[in-house]
């Protein structure tokens, strides 16, 4: 097996699970170490760097982070990355003096912008310091795209968005809110030196069954109803509401009805439970608002009265797997069911849409129809137009139209500037020692046992009256410090210097998790059975060193590392040292043209 | 010195034992010895052959005397009995909590200074009483906590640290003992736990005296050229003549080697060990070949490890003493005052 290199940044940002897992690849560690510390606005700025968001996503995130929490797989849960950096936003004092100043004269160049959501802003916010001309174009009266349309107050108050939408606007640029795009060749022919589109994808999918047209007075588009709500334009449901879909958007539709007077709200979904597509703690909080979620059942039929939805029928399934291995919904032989209600809030997906933008322009569409876009450089097939967030490749989330943000902007940098914008300079990144005594280190080492901390919420029969009153209440700094230390610094790494070793097997004996292993060399596979423990998780790499004096090598299974540096500890040569990893995004500006 | 507790947390694959228990439950405290130190590994071999035995933590007494080796029991089954003696004390300690209470497992933990120069008597009567007990040596043929002076297992003509050359001759314990009349003998390494661990393990369900020579490198002050108890010298000249594996009684007896080459012996407790030879001409069962076997591999400056001498038959001190099959402990009032008809019968048959 191939001897580790320790001079690229590949293999220890992929020990780092949070970042990696990421999509803008916030160095997470490093800003709960600040939140420990209490350096809230230093935890802050870390993160608006990275996330731009960092009020708005330590609330909304859809945090695929935590999944890849290494403390997930040593003990039960990971730890509350999300919410604690809504604890380093709620805590910070005023950061406007940190922010990039505006650019003091324009460098010439012209962009336009179309959708104010996350991913516009994030280009946004990362060219306008640069002294580009930023215009801004968006149906609504606010800036904040589908932040503000479609994620309930209750989740996110509209403060938060003022705050953080306006750390952006704040850096110079012209807003055109209000001003719907119709044309894109008309746009085009302002002679805007690039247009990145980040209008998301704003259509939501209807269920044309019958009885559809007749009730349609009481049924409602999932998130064109939210944005209502949002607005201000819709103030009441029914008694009786029944939520189709099993995505977030179902589980905020849901939610929502619950406060506008909906009594008796059920979502019913065709999956199974477990192949909901709303994450799981979106379905508890669901559940926690007497919701109930009835799987296995495939609306086929709206029933109405005299132009009045009465209810929805259902076919009752189960989930077979084919020859193929693939997962089918087959009917279950049991009688169709029938469930009363008034109102219907149909949110079973989104899709992209883009009426106003011609065909003969010079775009190339792919065989969905949808726009080619180049998904390193986010560049359409109109060299001067660029895509993000939604609009790009289909519905995600906010922390993938922050990372596609960042990526187009850097393009549209370079492509202003005349360079290449397939020439993207690596990160950059760095591993210092962190060792500061014989057996001290500039991180707490010492493992927290504490499980994961529950966010305390409102009590519900306060927030069930008021869409507008946060459920959540965010972990006081106590808790949140407590929290803070149940991470294990995946980013201080362990380094192996095979020439310092002499083998004394310190580090094997003291490894609280038999991560290392002395052994002889052989394959990956042959080796991976071999280890103290056996490394089957096979997402997790084995760092191995060169040949050691007894000509065996060591083998470190990264997988369950605790990084609590007990192997350097014990190390009498310093052949081991704990590292802090340090990894710069390239960001668009002068870094991302002199690297 | 590491100041933080070994974390709880340890690998979610993490085998448990007949007893439920995980190696980890066998631990101790986080060692406070060197970086690197030989005895740190020994410690965790101990570790690995209590979990593989199944062994009840509370039913382990764990003596030692004065020195950075009699620190360890600390950093070992922390479940477990502990007394820490007066300086080279430990062998006559150990035998009388033996003969307390023979009923409980006996681990002596010892070193170079504590057994060979200041208790050496003391290592010299328990071993040749035959007490029932696993009698380890962590050997590192240097007084550390003192700073590096050559020890009584120094071998004459090695250098320490600063320079200086031993004139004084070595003690070899594993000779000592042999002659002692040890009836388990055998010498490792600790950067070698593939042979260490079975060792203890058949020395620890052994009958009788047994004896465990490991030399365990000072990484501090006996690591250097020069040395003839550092890493490299010892790996350099490590003469292993068998390797051993214990096999526990009632387990299926499987041979991984050729006929003739494993000699299979079964011990009291039923369990078998099985050696498979590395030296032709070795053989485990004779007292006096070994001796010499020893001696003239050593004059080569050869160190011989593995299991150098073992009688499976052998007794123990309560065994020469005849006692009762209760523990001395465990006999209460009746047993131990018979009365005054008991004793006119004693008289009577003395008249």
């Amino acid at each position: 097996m191939q001897r580790t290199s320790a001079w690229t940044p590949d293999y220890f940002h992929k020990v780092v699970d949070c970042q990696f897992a990421c999509p803008a690849h916030t160095p997470v560690p490093e800003y709960i170490r600040l939140i420990a510390d209490g350096r809230y606005s230093d935890a802050y700025m870390v993160n608006w760097k990275s996330n731009v968001f960092p009020g708005i996503l330590g609330r909304t995130c859809d945090r695929p982070c935590e999944p890849a929490c290494r403390r997930g797989r040593v003990e039960e849960e990971p730890v509350a990355i999300c919410r604690l950096k809504r604890v380093a936003a709620d805590n910070k004092d005023d950061i406007t003096a940190r922010l990039p100043a505006p650019a003091d004269k324009s460098n010439g160049k012209r962009v336009a912008m179309i959708g104010a959501g996350p991913a516009s802003l994030t280009v946004a916010r990362d060219l306008a310091p640069l002294g580009y001309e930023i215009t801004l174009f968006d149906g609504d009266a606010k800036a904040g795209g589908m932040i503000r349309s479609q994620i309930p107050r209750f989740r996110l108050p509209e403060s938060v968005i003022d705050e953080e939408v306006g750390y952006i606007t704040g850096l110079g640029m012209t807003l055109r809110l209000g001003e719907r795009i119709d044309s894109l060749k008309a746009l085009l022919a302002e002679g805007y030196d690039a247009i990145f589109i980040g209008s998301g994808a704003p259509r939501g999918r209807d269920l044309d069954l019958p009885g559809r047209e007749e009730a349609r007075a009481n049924i409602h588009i999932g998130i064109d109803w939210l944005s209502s709500v949002s607005f201000g334009h819709i103030e009441k449901i029914g008694r009786r509401v029944i939520v189709l879909g099993g995505g977030n958007t179902a589980m905020d539709c849901c939610r929502t009805s619950r406060r506008l007077g909906g009594e008796d709200v059920k979502v019913i979904v065709r999956s199974g439970f477990e192949e909901m597509k709303a994450s799981a703690w979106e379905k508890e909080d669901a559940i926690h608002e007497d919701i109930p979620i009835l799987n296995f059942r495939v609306p086929t039929a709206f029933t109405h009265e005299a132009g009045k939805l009465t209810g929805v029928w259902f076919e009752v399934v189960r989930a077979e797997i084919d020859a193929k291995g693939r997962r089918k919904l087959v009917p279950s032989g049991e009688p169709d069911e029938h469930y009363d209600c008034d109102d219907v809030l149909v949110a079973v997906g989104q899709e992209n849409a883009f009426p106003w933008m011609e065909r003969g322009i010079g775009m190339e569409f792919d065989e969905w129809d949808m726009p080619k876009v180049d998904t390193i450089t986010m560049q359409s097939t109109i060299p001067n137009v660029f895509f993000g967030g939604d609009a790009a490749f289909g519905p995600k989330n906010i922390i993938w139209a922050v990372a596609h943000g960042h990526d187009a902007a850097v393009s549209i940098d370079k492509f202003c500037q005349g360079q290449d914008v397939t020439e993207r300079p690596p990160p950059d990144f760095s591993l210092v020692s962190q060792k500061m005594g014989i057996h001290e280190w500039s991180y707490d080492n010492d493992i927290a046992n504490d499980r994961r901390y529950r966010v305390p919420q409102r009590e519900k029969a306060v927030v069930l009256k008021d869409v507008k009153m946060e459920v959540e209440l965010g972990f006081d700094p106590a808790t949140g410090y407590k929290e803070a230390e149940r991470c294990l610094n995946c980013d201080v790494q362990t380094v192996f210097a095979d020439n310092l070793c002499i083998e004394c097997d310190a580090c094997e004996d003291i490894c609280p998790v038999d991560c290392i292993t002395f052994t002889v060399e052989t394959d990956e596979t042959d080796l991976r059975t071999r280890l103290k423990a056996p490394a089957l998780n096979l997402d997790q790499d084995l760092y191995v060193s060169g040949a050691l004096g007894t000509g065996r090598v060591m083998v470190k299974d990264e997988d369950v590392c605790l990084h609590c540096g007990l192997c350097a500890e014990r190390c009498p040569t310093g052949a081991w040292d704990m590292q802090r990893f340090t990894l710069e995004m390239t960001h668009a500006g002068a870094a991302c043209q002199s690297r | 010195m590491t100041y933080i507790l070994k974390p709880q947390l340890h690998h979610p694959n993490l085998p448990t034992n007949a007893r439920g228990f995980t190696r980890r439950d066998y631990e101790g405290s986080v060692s406070t010895l060197c970086a690197g130190c030989g005895h740190d590994s020994i410690s965790s071999a101990i570790i690995q052959a209590a979990f593989e035995l199944n062994l009840p933590p509370h039913r382990i007494a764990k003596l030692s005397g004065i020195g950075c080796s009699s620190k360890t029991p600390d950093y070992f089954m922390g479940a477990s009995h502990g007394f820490n003696t007066v300086h080279g004390r430990m062998p006559s300690v150990l035998t009388g909590a033996n003969l307390a209470n023979k009923d409980l497992i006996y681990l002596g933990v010892s070193g170079d200074g504590d057994s060979a120069s200041i208790g050496l008597g003391q290592f010299a009567h328990a071993v040749r009483r035959g007490v029932n007990m696993l009698y380890i040596v962590e050997n590192n043929g240097v007084y550390g906590l003192t700073k590096g002076q050559f020890s009584a297992t120094s071998d004459k003509g090695s250098k320490s640290k600063k320079g200086v050359v031993n004139h004084d001759a070595g003690i070899d314990l594993v000779g000592l003992a042999l002659q002692l009349g040890a009836t388990y003998v055998g010498r490792s390494f600790s950067g070698d736990k593939a042979q260490l661990v079975p060792l203890i393990k058949a020395g620890l369900a052994h009958k009788g005296a047994a004896f465990i020579d490991v030399i365990s490198p000072c990484v501090q002050f006996n690591n250097h050229v020069g040395s003839t108890k550092s890493f490299d010298y010892v790996r350099e000249h490590n003469e292993a003549v068998n390797r051993l594996d214990l096999i526990p009684a009632h387990a299926s007896i499987k041979v991984d080697y050729a006929p003739g080459e494993t000699v299979m012996v079964t011990q009291h407790d039923g369990s078998v060990l099985s050696l498979h030879k590395l030296a032709e001409l070795y053989d485990p069962s004779d007292r006096a070949a070994a001796l010499g076997f020893l001696q003239s591999r050593q004059a080569q400056g050869e160190i011989v490890t593995g299991l150098l001498y073992v009688d499976p038959e052998a007794g123990d001190l309560h065994d020469a003493l005849d006692t009762v099959a209760t523990p001395l402990n465990a006999l209460d009032g009746a047993a131990l005052v018979p009365g005054a008809k008991a004793l006119d019968a004693i008289n009577a048959s003395l008249r």
